[in-house]
């Protein structure tokens, strides 16, 4: 698209950037990502925020400290200099109470997957959910609202017992609760869909849409402290996290959301999500004894989806599943 | 009636049908290469194994006969391969046709000097392949009717005049697939009795033969039985051959699994993953397996399963066949010998060659490199099966590792040397552990599905009737 004139769905050309902002944590694609950026827009400020891992699973006072320091040090200064305008807290503070708002609403309408038949899709469906809040409108009234607006509209759902919705219409009959873990494929992400769908399987949580912030353990933008809570914020997203915070966060997933198996789908072109995959997966089903499922294929890369492999797998997957239910119910019985 | 169950694994490079009785047991076996025609590849893969059911039943029947009498032994063990032989030459005589037929319409000048020539090739290995199934046991080589002609055609094209060279390779492969691809229909009873036929000449000959002093005892024992008794086998045979052959094997219901499996005229509920029919085969055989490893002709599977052979996880070679069965294969033809020597031979290194890279596009160059370089072929062999165990080692370790006990299954469980590589490797990385390994391995998911097909109709049926 970028090199096609920048012209945006909408028809129209994307205005070109003055400030180039990253917040990075140690994935160096984004960097070169900026680095490549910076070439396109040679105008355009270059910031970047370093962003520390919660190495010992923990967000110590020393690295919102350290944090805190670069927005103040670098990023304030900048975008004042860049923008002609001067930094206001109080302002700031207003948007952080409506992202709060926005982010309680949010938590509330993933919650509503608990509830048999799932009334939305946490994963294919999710994506599009956390879209307001994570691009262009946290903090606004408009987020806040839209989010009210999704959750009665869910409300409504569970009330006349509906599922959720996809791209080939209403899912009948919920046949499977999965939780999945990874970035879907954005290139195949209709026929990757459908697969779930025509198997009947709904994901009822997934750590993808916790990239733009993990609210479940109860962490939210805090108005008190705003440069502290943007600090902690971005050191709180799903990636950031350990490999332990995120087996326990997904074990209290399946856990809660009552799910019937586990999938990983293992991209190439993210480290941040990819590394240490299949060892989470080994422990979850070590824990919880969950049948759990391995496909591969990337969040770009055309290549990289295979249809008849990935729907080989996944059949044998839900077969499998199928299987062990009906185990179940035999031995039940 | 009894009942029967079909289970048919589509693989990509053979098809492998199986039934069973009530009690799970194995009566038939078929297995053909698959080709372009995957409906043909089903059918004749159940063919194969409704033949092989009647032989069973057979020999059930003369189960008591067989084990105390030496002549029985022997007569029925060559009346398999004398039947096989009567399946061949019907094809062969339709591929004779075929051949003539394409020659016939060559525009080339010399065109009646490449039919003279096939004619005396064809004259040079239709014998030549009769007495290897009627004197030396080809039918228990497992040998696909492509690969039995083609190995002997080849030879004889290549001693051939180089004017009739190309031509003659053309016209087989021409002429190959259509009949491949022809659906035979053979009459048991009529096959029988040809086979018994062919057998009655082959003993009677055999009284006139001295003996020689190189065989072993048994080997004597035996035919000295047949040579005196053989008639008397015979009609006793012939007492069962009428109900054996109208015997309806009936199938009950059938299961289709392997990659084709999509494309079988199957209903849906028909139709299983292979990852869950290799398992539920090979716990079935072995009911202690915790971890199967299956590696066929275009993937490798490593798979866990339960006490009661459900699978609980499974992984499997992604978008890349690298070292699986059809790498082997490209190898074979790389060094022109045929798949089942490449075992053996790799058995007799001395050291393993180091082996850069699995992959089937590079194989080619790969070994070449190494030739160039000096390194013995028995070598070099056991440098690529040893590589072969390594990918499907870390592919296990990806599934969760080895569990005790450990089922090798598919088609390269075959090879002599792949086994060599897995017991060591397995043993090294996981310690001591039980190892399974079948004369049955490559018909595991057949036959697992097969054991799907009868669980299906026992567990479906109740609740369907509860239902209605």
């Amino acid at each position: 698209m970028m090199m096609k004139g920048n012209i945006g769905p909408t028809g129209q050309k994307i205005p070109e950037p003055d400030v180039l902002l990253l917040s990075y944590t140690g994935c160096f694609t984004f960097l070169k990502w900026f680095e490549t950026l910076k070439r396109e827009y040679p105008n355009a400020k270059v910031i970047m925020v370093h962003t520390p891992y919660q190495e010992n699973a923990e967000m110590t006072p020393e690295m919102t400290e350290y944090m805190v320091k670069q927005f103040k040090e670098e990023v304030i200064p900048q975008f004042e200099e860049v923008t002609g305008i001067k930094y206001d807290e109080e302002k700031l503070k207003r948007h952080l109470v409506l992202a709060k708002q926005a982010e309680d609403w949010i938590t509330k309408i993933f919650e509503t997957t608990k509830h048999k038949p799932s009334p939305i899709d946490a994963y294919f469906a999710g994506v599009y959910y956390i879209g307001p809040i994570n691009i262009g409108f946290r903090g606004t009234k408009e987020a806040v609202e839209y989010y009210k607006e999704l959750y009665s509209e869910i409300q409504e759902r569970i009330r006349l017992g509906l599922g959720p919705i996809t791209p080939e219409g209403e899912m009948k009959e919920e046949k499977y609760r999965l939780v999945v873990e990874g970035p879907p494929n954005w290139t195949s992400f209709r026929e990757f869909w459908k697969i779930f769908y025509d198997m009947g399987a709904v994901i009822v949580a997934s750590s993808y849409t916790k990239v733009g912030g993990v609210y479940d353990m109860g962490w939210r933008h805090d108005a008190s402290r705003p440069l502290e809570s943007l600090a902690e914020y971005c050191m709180n997203c799903y990636t950031n996290l350990n490999i332990p915070q995120r087996i326990d966060l997904l074990t209290k997933c399946i856990e809660d959301y009552d799910a019937d198996g586990y999938i990983t789908n293992s991209i190439k072109s993210c480290n941040s999500f990819s590394a240490g995959q299949l060892g989470m997966m080994r422990e979850i089903e070590d824990r919880l004894e969950i049948p759990v499922g391995f496909i591969e294929s990337d969040l770009v890369d055309p290549r990289y989806f295979s249809y008849s492999n990935i729907k080989n797998r996944l059949e044998s997957f839900f077969q499998m599943l199928e299987q062990r239910k009906s185990m179940q119910t035999i031995s039940e019985k | 009636m009894k009942k029967y169950y079909l289970g048919i694994d589509l693989g990509s490079t053979t098809s492998k049908a199986v039934i069973i009785n009530e009690k799970d047991e194995i009566i038939g076996r078929g297995i053909t290469n698959t080709r372009a025609n995957y409906k043909v590849a089903a059918d004749i893969a159940r063919e194969e194994a409704t033949y092989d059911a009647r032989f069973t039943l057979l020999t059930q029947r003369l189960q008591e006969e067989i084990d105390s009498k030496p002549e029985f032994k022997k007569y029925m063990k060559d009346i398999r391969s004398v039947f096989q032989y009567r399946q061949f030459k019907r094809r062969m005589d339709s591929l004779r046709a075929m051949l003539l037929k394409t020659v016939n319409e060559f525009k080339y000048n010399n065109k009646e000097d490449i039919k003279q020539a096939l004619i005396k090739i064809l004259g040079i290995i239709e014998p030549q392949i009769r007495n290897e199934f009627v004197n030396e046991n080809l039918g228990s080589k497992n040998q696909f009717f492509r690969d039995i002609v083609s190995e002997r055609y080849n030879q004889e094209v290549e001693k051939a005049d180089k004017l009739v060279f190309e031509p003659l390779m053309l016209a087989f492969d021409k002429s190959i697939t259509p009949v491949e691809n022809e659906m035979v229909k053979y009459n048991f009873k009529e096959l029988i009795d040809e086979s018994m036929n062919v057998l009655d000449e082959k003993y009677k000959g055999l009284l006139d033969q001295p003996e020689h002093g190189d065989k072993e005892d048994w080997y004597y024992a035996e035919l000295n039985a047949v040579k005196s008794n053989y008639k008397n086998v015979e009609s006793t045979l012939r007492e069962h051959i009428d109900q054996i052959a109208d015997e309806d094997i009936h199938i009950s219901n059938m299961v289709g699994t392997g990659y084709g499996r999509a494309l079988l005229p199957f209903p849906e509920d028909c139709i299983k993953s292979e990852i869950l029919c290799h398992a539920f085969g090979a716990h079935a055989i072995f009911p202690n397996t915790r971890t199967v490893l299956d590696i066929g002709g275009q993937d490798t599977k490593a798979i866990q399963v339960d006490s009661h052979g459900l699978v609980t996880s499974f992984h499997m070679n992604d978008r890349c066949a690298a070292g699986c069965g059809r790498y082997l294969g490209y190898i074979a033809d790389e060094f022109g010998i045929s798949l089942n020597e490449l075992g053996p031979e790799a058995l007799e290194a001395d050291k393993e060659a180091t082996i850069c890279s699995t992959c089937t596009v590079f194989a080619g160059a790969e070994v070449k490199e190494l030739l160039h370089n000096g390194e013995k072929r028995p070598n070099i062999l056991a440098g690529l099966h040893k590589a072969i165990v390594q990918r499907a080692m870390s592919l296990i370790a990806r599934s969760g590792g080895v569990r005790n006990e450990f089922t090798f299954t598919g088609g390269v469980a075959r090879n002599q040397a792949v086994l060599k590589y897995v017991k060591q490797m397995v043993t090294d990385s996981y310690g001591e552990l039980t190892m399974n390994i079948h004369t049955d391995s490559i018909f595991m998911g057949a036959l697992g599905g097969a054991m799907f097909a009868r669980r299906n109709i026992e567990v479906d049926l109740p609740s369907k009737k509860k239902k209605k």
